[in-house]
């Protein structure tokens, strides 16, 4: 009897592992497959499989296949999961929070300084603008992955609604006491929703100490190795998140959910200011139905080194080893090399660029876009690229973040800011609360990836 | 006069019970064996490396005060889910039994709900609820109630509640329904010119007489409520605000998917399965008992 149940999953298993080995012995005359996954949903999802589909028009070797394998968070999953059974994609699009888990991934990826190396292909990782080549290099400055959909998070505002409260809607105040200011001025004027964000860690807790030059974590943001501790408890932050709380009571802050949740508060017209991704403004664009502007996100005044540059978030394009005990051929990085040097390209990327909303990865792609008056013409568009290259060169406080099991940590700060909102604690208890758990999470990573 | 089917030889009736017994072995023991074995792991989300940590997983989950939170919400959320599915289902179905016009419309209304997948009822409910768009959150507001599921974890809760319950109504309304019809008449009859009045006649005739498929329902429902309100909850509030909905099946996803801790989420699973094991085994205990064949 046990013998024939064995014999049934055995064979339930065969068939599960059939169709990868058949698509692995078929390609003797065919281009060379290259398998993409990516999480963009729709209309995103489509411009890049159109990108795909491009490149195969482009030559006949190889052929990239996207697939849509749900939110980011899910993509990362499914190919992890594909990784352990030997049959992951070669290229998996990774959100950025995720970043220190693939590097730390060790024989799992392919760093796409190797790739160059080994393939010849002619990608400039120089002309990547700075805040992006940091996040996505190694400590030794080489990089690991392919920048791709970089966005970063700006204030959006209403002018009607700046104009009803008597501010001026070609202004956005640049700091957080003129958006204090503001706030109340509109709250004056009977709008029930002066302010909110979406991303409440991303924005109010990653992008803050980014653009106050504070750190994170120490061992530069985790760049410098695992062995690295939270930074949560200091005064910047807990000044802030005193203010969002206080804010909150009076009315001048409202608390939307984590993630994109609150992004539908800023188009339908419910809030007057919101803090969202620079990718949000494809929707703003579609939905609002009265004046909007975008500005920089605002910094305290008084803080020494602000303002700085603001970090990354989007997505990167990493290349993936079939699995534990699977190489890829030359041929097959050489296809997924063409593919990333093809999506480099100025005039790709600068049209990427526009229809997207994600900033140029490039710094040609962005002169490209510059040449054409684009910004001229769209004003504000520039907003984003402007805020990530301000201040010059990152520090290795606005560099980045290189945390591993940063997806938990940052869920961690989401449930301890919720706490706050809630009046369960006080924001030196959150943050404290947040400190500790992220710093359990730290330990845990270090301790499972050592010998990587 | 019961009749015994015997097999001669013992090959036909191991052929006849392999394929149940390969799909159990396949989805139940073999995945609960490798959940086992998980547990006692500490392993890189990638598979490099690999430490036997005994029984150290079960330690930190039972320590770990966001589990025993988890816990508390499964227990506050099976409860008051199976509670009220399992109430408001035999009081539809005690009406639905009356001979009134239009039955069987009511009837059918009544068990669609069940062929709703949990995710789309959950952007049902979201959609009534979402207090900016949704119909009952923008007229809780308009009345003064400061409903807000995405802060405030009653709210949260109470949707969450909602949505499973009505989900599940249906199920519970066509068992009861069932149960309602198969009684005879002539015993209700006979109540009747005792001279009990209706409710007297539920409680002591109609009541106890159902309650093999109450028995049933429980244990359904409350297995319901521990494993298969996952995709409401993963719709309606992601577990939160503030881990406020997150139940024990809930933090098993978080922390084995979204947080790559494989040897924690498997220990919590193993956890989970002995806490069900155990439950299933009191209520065939203790509540059967009561339960009149």
């Amino acid at each position: 009897m046990r013998r024939r149940s064995l014999a049934a999953g055995a064979l339930a298993l065969a068939s599960l592992a059939a169709p990868f080995t058949v698509a692995s012995t078929a390609r003797a005359q065919q281009p060379v497959e290259i398998q993409f996954w990516h999480g963009l949903n729709q209309p995103l999802g489509g411009m890049l499989e159109q990108l795909a589909t491009d490149f195969n028009g482009t030559q006949n070797q190889y052929r990239v296949v996207p697939s849509f394998r749900g939110s980011y968070a899910e993509t990362v999953v499914s190919a992890i999961a594909a990784f352990r059974s030997n049959s992951a994609p070669h290229i998996v699009q990774m959100f950025e929070v995720g970043t220190g888990t693939m590097i730390n991934a060790g024989r799992a990826i392919k760093p796409l300084h190797e790739i160059i190396a080994e393939t010849g292909v002619a990608i400039d990782t120089r002309d990547f603008i700075g805040p992006v080549a940091g996040y996505y290099a190694a400590a030794d400055g080489r990089m690991m992955a392919m920048p791709f959909n970089s966005s970063t998070s700006i204030a959006y505002y209403n002018k009607d609604m700046f104009q009803r409260a008597g501010l001026d809607p070609n202004a956005f105040p640049a700091t957080w006491q003129g958006v204090e200011e503001a706030a109340r001025k509109l709250k004056a004027a009977g709008i029930a929703c002066p302010m909110t964000t979406s991303w409440p860690s991303w924005i109010m807790v990653e992008q803050l100490l980014a653009i106050h030059n504070v750190p994170l974590a120490s061992r530069s943001n985790g760049f410098e190795g695992l062995n690295t501790e939270l930074n949560l408890a200091n005064p910047v932050l807990t000044r802030h998140l005193t203010n969002l709380a206080n804010w909150q009571k009076e009315g001048l802050f409202r608390y939307g959910g984590r993630d994109t949740a609150a992004e539908a508060l800023f188009p339908t017209g419910e809030c007057a200011i919101s803090f969202m991704s620079s990718g949000s403004q494809a929707r703003v664009r579609r939905e609002a139905r009265f004046n909007w502007g975008v500005a920089m996100l605002p910094y305290y005044e008084g803080v020494a080194g602000a303002p700085r540059n603001s970090i990354i978030g989007g997505a990167a394009l990493w290349t993936m080893n079939r699995g534990p005990s699977g190489q890829r051929t030359r041929e097959e990085l050489r296809g997924v090399a063409e593919f990333y040097r093809y999506i480099s390209t100025p005039e790709v990327m600068a049209k990427w660029h526009r229809d997207t909303g994600y900033v140029p990865v490039t710094r040609s792609a962005f002169e490209a876009t510059k040449a054409t008056g684009y910004y001229t013409q769209n004003p504000g568009a520039d907003v984003p690229i402007e805020q990530m290259l301000r201040g010059g060169e990152p520090t290795p406080n606005s560099r980045g973040i290189r945390l591993g099991g940063f997806i938990e940590i940052r869920n961690i700060i989401q449930e301890e800011m919720e706490k706050t909102f809630q009046g369960q604690q006080t924001p030196e208890q959150a943050l404290q609360n947040a400190n500790t758990r992220g710093n359990q999470v730290l330990r845990n990573f270090e301790r499972t990836n050592r010998n990587n | 006069m019961q009749k015994k089917v015997i097999f001669r030889g013992r090959l036909l009736p191991i052929a006849l019970l392999a394929p149940q017994l390969a799909v159990t072995f396949v989805f139940f023991f073999w995945p609960a064996g490798q959940a086992i074995y998980q547990s006692l792991l500490r392993e890189d989300a990638f598979g490099f490396s690999r430490e036997f940590v005994g029984l150290e997983n079960f330690q930190e989950v039972l320590s770990d005060p966001t589990w025993l939170n988890a816990a508390m919400n499964t227990v506050v959320f099976s409860g008051c889910v199976a509670g009220l599915a399992l109430g408001l289902a035999l009081f539809l179905a005690v009406q639905a039994d009356k001979s009134l016009r239009g039955a069987t419309v009511y009837r059918s209304l009544l068990i669609w709900p069940y062929a709703v997948a949990p995710a789309v009822a959950a952007v049902l409910w979201l959609f009534l609820f979402q207090p900016e768009v949704g119909m009952i959150g923008r007229g809780l507001r308009a009345i003064g109630v400061p409903w807000d599921y995405r802060l405030n974890g009653n709210h949260a809760m109470i949707l969450v509640v909602i949505a499973a319950v009505w989900k599940q109504i249906a199920y519970n309304f066509i068992f009861f329904l069932a149960g309602l019809q198969s009684i005879p008449a002539s015993v209700l009859e006979a109540a009747a010119i005792d001279g009990a009045r209706p409710a007297r006649r539920f409680w002591t005739v109609i009541f106890p007489l159902l309650s093999p498929t109450t028995f049933f329902l429980l244990v359904v429902n409350l297995t319901y409520a521990f494993f298969e309100t996952f995709g409401i909850i993963h719709a309606l509030t992601n577990g939160g605000p503030a881990k406020a909905t997150e139940t024990l099946i809930y933090k098993v996803y978080v922390d084995g998917v979204e947080n790559l801790n494989l040897g924690q989420s498997a220990a919590q699973s193993v956890i989970l399965m002995i806490i069900v094991i155990a439950l299933t085994a009191i209520q065939f205990r203790a509540v059967e008992k009561k339960v009149h064949y």
